[in-house]
């Protein structure tokens, strides 16, 4: 769409994405508040952000959000100098004033029509709270110029017409001692002058006094500049409008058109050179000026700017500042994501090749104490670690992922009146980008969900003894190399009866099936599922649990579901750390050669002659330090035989799921544990239950990854609950 | 004439259109984020004239134009603040800390390479 050539394109970009960071800031710091912050710095962080956008803002010519974000930091600002101290109410109006602010960068952004009635509704508001505080409502942009007239120091407008007479102007400047500590320089005013017209300058020195008198830092000099120009006087006066009020100007005019012509004085700049040409030839038509500030010794005002002020009451910074200095920020390079994902295939080609050298060097049989082997070893080290630190480059906070969440809650819970607080954990945890961009339906479905479904209605609350106001949470942690992340409601729960009561009208349930209470809560992930009574505006939409466990599946994690009747409800997503690369076990079975994510591997056992005992036909655990743990066949469950093989001496894989449960697998053998790449199974196979993608093996075999839970939801075999029930009872036989 | 500017604001934008508005009129351009870090450039170059905004985290424009004024080197040294205020007292506290001029934001390219012209050309 836009010009890659057209660098003001470029900035447009850079400007939303630092619009982005601004709005997280902006987000955080309004947070902090509603906390009770005191720190003086959160407020200043609200303020800066929204300056920022709307100085931005200005200067692409957004008029409507300049506007929007004007008044906001007009608020603002009346927060910061502690003129007004916002009450839980004004707090809201900042929030969604910060959405708002929001939706109006995104509006700019993508070009799509600007929200306006909101814009004005919010601007009433804002301006009813100024109003209430007392605070006189500013005329609109009165000191925010758009863009082209910006400058307070109006320069000669080069475009004008060029007047056809040339006014003679008596010019007398004397410089205060203090126009010498703001940087401002007489000699360069004086050129600057010269650019105006043609002007004769004298220095006039009667005040110098003798040497030994002389106080170096008082300007004892003043200068008369006869200019014939065709400015204004205004336009002489901006020339000194930086040093009005540190010096004496009088500007004199001299009526009448000059003789010369007009056409070789032109009101544009000059360079430094004609400077010299206009003023040093004035020398000798005027003996006894010192004109030449840069040349004459005696020239008093040149020194002191160069002498030391002795001020001690000027401290090297601002105290205040100092003293609420947040730590340095990051420094950050923006990398097109192509080319990490371009880095990140390389450094999956880099472990594949490393693990075929390690197999031939193997093959070759090498001592384990040759330098070759050992440069392998080092090799193998660094591969890990420059994978590992690629990834991380792909990794974010789920931060801003968990902020956008704060404002569907806003919105939610004001779309179905109930009082949420959400509550967010972890947002420091660190997510591969791709997840959670793809996060973020999901997650924004699930919390609309707890919203709407999960919290009651705000009297059958208090008719329970609950707080009124109901609590989401939204949690990440890194858990056993994955991410898990939580979306909790304190909530009445789910209404197995009625959910049982639904799938059975709706034929997904047998009649007379006998469900544990984990099954019946997975019902609501069945397709088309929705319990709501009435479909509400906010969440029945259509999609169901069941788009969202798909979407999660999708990106290899798993969705579970947890619920206390009167308590709440909590579905708890389990994602990989990274789509790209899995700690493998590969294993035999039935002749294949499979991958496990090691992750899930807690031990391996070989089965005694008694350890294995059938819980009814077809159905098998095996005895693990006292406890039973259902067993399954690899080999069996993925079609590759027909009968189980339970001999004795049979390898066993103790693994653990996600929920806490555990499950035996029966394998034919352990090759190795290794690092896989992993390689997507192309959409045009269809989904195979339990195979989560493939890889390529150090001998360039390729391999099935396996997916353990869900083979083992797929096997129709009891789990959790059920299971503990099951290890009671073989352990009361 | 070309002339070596540091300009110091926390907009990542705004260093941008300093750095376009600047660069095609020949101006050798540094940018830093905050007073703190525009002191840390500071050290190391000689600039002829330097640009700063006001509200800036860690050390803001006020504290960087005091900073930049106590070193011996830098008394003179013009010093233009970018503002989007264009209130009088505030003007008045960037000239009691010791700036040379002011330019309002969104500024005019050129406009704002005229104003670096006159006070440092």
């Amino acid at each position: 769409m836009s010009d890659q050539n057209d660098p003001m394109a470029e900035i447009r970009a850079s400007f939303f994405i630092e619009c982005e960071e601004l709005l997280e800031a902006l987000q955080d710091g309004l947070q902090e508040l509603d906390d009770g912050s005191e720190d003086p710095e959160t407020i200043n962080v609200v303020f800066r952000a929204v300056h920022s956008i709307k100085g931005g803002a200005g200067a692409f010519g957004l008029e409507a959000l300049v506007r929007f974000a004007h008044r906001y930091e007009t608020v603002m600002d009346e927060v910061r100098n502690g003129n007004m101290h916002p009450d839980s109410e004004a707090m809201k109006l900042f929030f969604l004033a910060a959405d708002h602010l929001s939706d109006l960068v995104r509006a700019c952004r993508d070009e799509t029509p600007l929200p306006e009635a909101t814009s004005e509704e919010l601007l009433e508001r804002l301006d009813a709270l100024l109003g209430e505080h007392g605070v006189e409502e500013e005329e609109e942009a009165d000191d925010f110029q758009p863009l082209g007239m910006g400058i307070s120091l109006d320069l000669p407008d080069l475009d004008a017409e060029p007047e056809s007479s040339l006014a003679h102007y008596t010019i007398r400047f004397k410089p205060d001692q203090e126009l010498f500590a703001t940087g401002n320089e007489p000699q360069q005013l004086l050129r600057n002058l010269c650019g105006l017209g043609e002007a004769k300058i004298s220095c006039v020195t009667t005040e110098l006094p003798n040497l030994e008198s002389l106080a170096p830092e008082t300007p004892y000099v003043e200068w008369l500049i006869e200019l014939d120009t065709e400015a204004a006087e205004p336009e002489i006066r901006d020339i000194f409008e930086f040093v009005d009020g540190l010096c004496t100007l009088e500007i004199t005019c001299v009526s009448g058109p000059s003789a010369e012509d007009a056409g070789d004085t032109g009101p544009d700049l000059p360079d430094a050179p004609s400077l010299e040409a206009t003023a040093t030839p004035d020398v000798s038509t005027t003996p006894a000026a010192a004109e030449d500030t840069r040349t004459k010794p005696e020239d008093a005002p040149d020194k002191v700017v160069t002498l030391k002020k002795d001020d001690p009451a000027k401290e090297p910074a601002d105290p205040e500042a100092k003293k609420a200095a947040p730590p340095a920020a990051k420094s950050v390079v923006r990398v097109d994501l192509e080319r990490i994902e371009r880095l990140v295939n390389l450094v999956g080609e880099l472990v594949i090749n490393q693990a075929m050298l390690s197999q031939s060097l193997d093959e070759a049989g090498l001592s384990p104490h040759s330098d070759a082997m050992n440069g392998l070893e080092e090799f193998q080290r660094l591969t890990r670690d420059i994978q590992d630190s690629v990834m991380m480059i792909r990794a974010q906070p789920v931060k801003s992922l968990f902020q956008r969440m704060s404002r569907i809650v806003r919105e939610s819970s004001a779309a179905v009146e109930k009082e949420v607080r959400l509550v967010t954990e972890g947002e420091a945890t660190e997510v591969d980008k791709t997840v959670i961009e793809r996060l973020s339906d999901p997650l924004t479905h699930m919390i609309r969900n707890a919203v709407d479904h999960g919290l009651e209605p705000t009297e059958a609350r208090q008719t329970a003894g609950k707080s009124k106001a109901g609590t989401v949470t939204l949690t990440a942690a890194h858990r056993s190399g994955r991410v898990i992340i939580e979306v909790s409601d304190d909530g009445a729960g789910i209404n197995r009866e009625r959910v049982l009561e639904k799938a059975v009208s709706k034929g997904l349930v047998a009649p007379d099936a006998n469900l544990s209470d984990g099954e019946i809560d997975n019902l609501l992930f069945l397709p088309g599922f929705s319990t709501a009574a009435q479909v509400s505006s906010l969440s029945g939409r259509g999609v169901g649990m069941d788009v969202v466990k798909t979407s999660i599946q999708s990106l290899g994690g798993r969705i579970s579901i947890t619920s206390e009747k009167g308590k709440g409800t909590t579905f708890s997503i389990s994602l990989p750390l990274t789509l790209a690369v899995l700690d493998g076990m590969v294993v035999n079975v039935a002749g294949e050669t499979l991958v496990l994510p090691l992750n899930v591997v807690v031990e391996t056992l070989s089965l005694g002659p008694d350890d294995v005992q059938m819980l009814r036909p077809g159905s098998y655990v095996v005895r693990v330090r006292g406890g039973f743990v259902p067993l399954y066949d690899l080999g069996v469950m993925l079609g590759y035989r027909a009968h189980r093989k339970t001999d004795a001496g049979a390898i066993v894989l103790l693994i653990s799921l996600e929920d806490g449960s555990r499950a035996a697998l029966v394998i034919d053998g352990i090759q190795d544990q290794r690092q896989v790449v992993i390689k997507g199974l192309d959409d045009s196979f269809y989904r195979a239950p339990g195979i989560a993608a493939a890889t390529i093996l150090g001998d360039g075999q390729i391999a099935l990854i396996l997916d353990p839970a869900d083979i083992i939801a797929g096997s129709g075999h009891p789990r959790g609950a059920d299971l503990m029930l099951s290890e009671r009872k073989i352990a009361n036989e | 004439m070309s002339l070596t500017i540091l300009a110091v604001d926390d907009s990542r934008t705004m260093r941008d259109m300093i750095r376009m508005a600047l660069m095609p009129a020949g101006f050798t351009v540094h940018l830093a984020d905050d007073g703190v870090h525009g002191i840390e450039v500071l050290g190391g170059i000689e600039p002829d004239a330097i640009i700063t905004d006001i509200n800036m985290p860690r050390m803001d424009g006020f504290g960087f134009i005091d900073a930049v004024r106590e070193q011996e080197g830098h008394r003179a040294t013009p010093i233009l603040v970018l503002t989007t205020e264009s209130a009088p007292e505030l003007k008045m506290r960037a000239r009691e800390a010791g700036a040379t001029g002011w330019i309002v934001k969104p500024f005019d390219p050129a406009k704002l390479v005229k104003a670096l012209q006159m006070v440092a050309g």
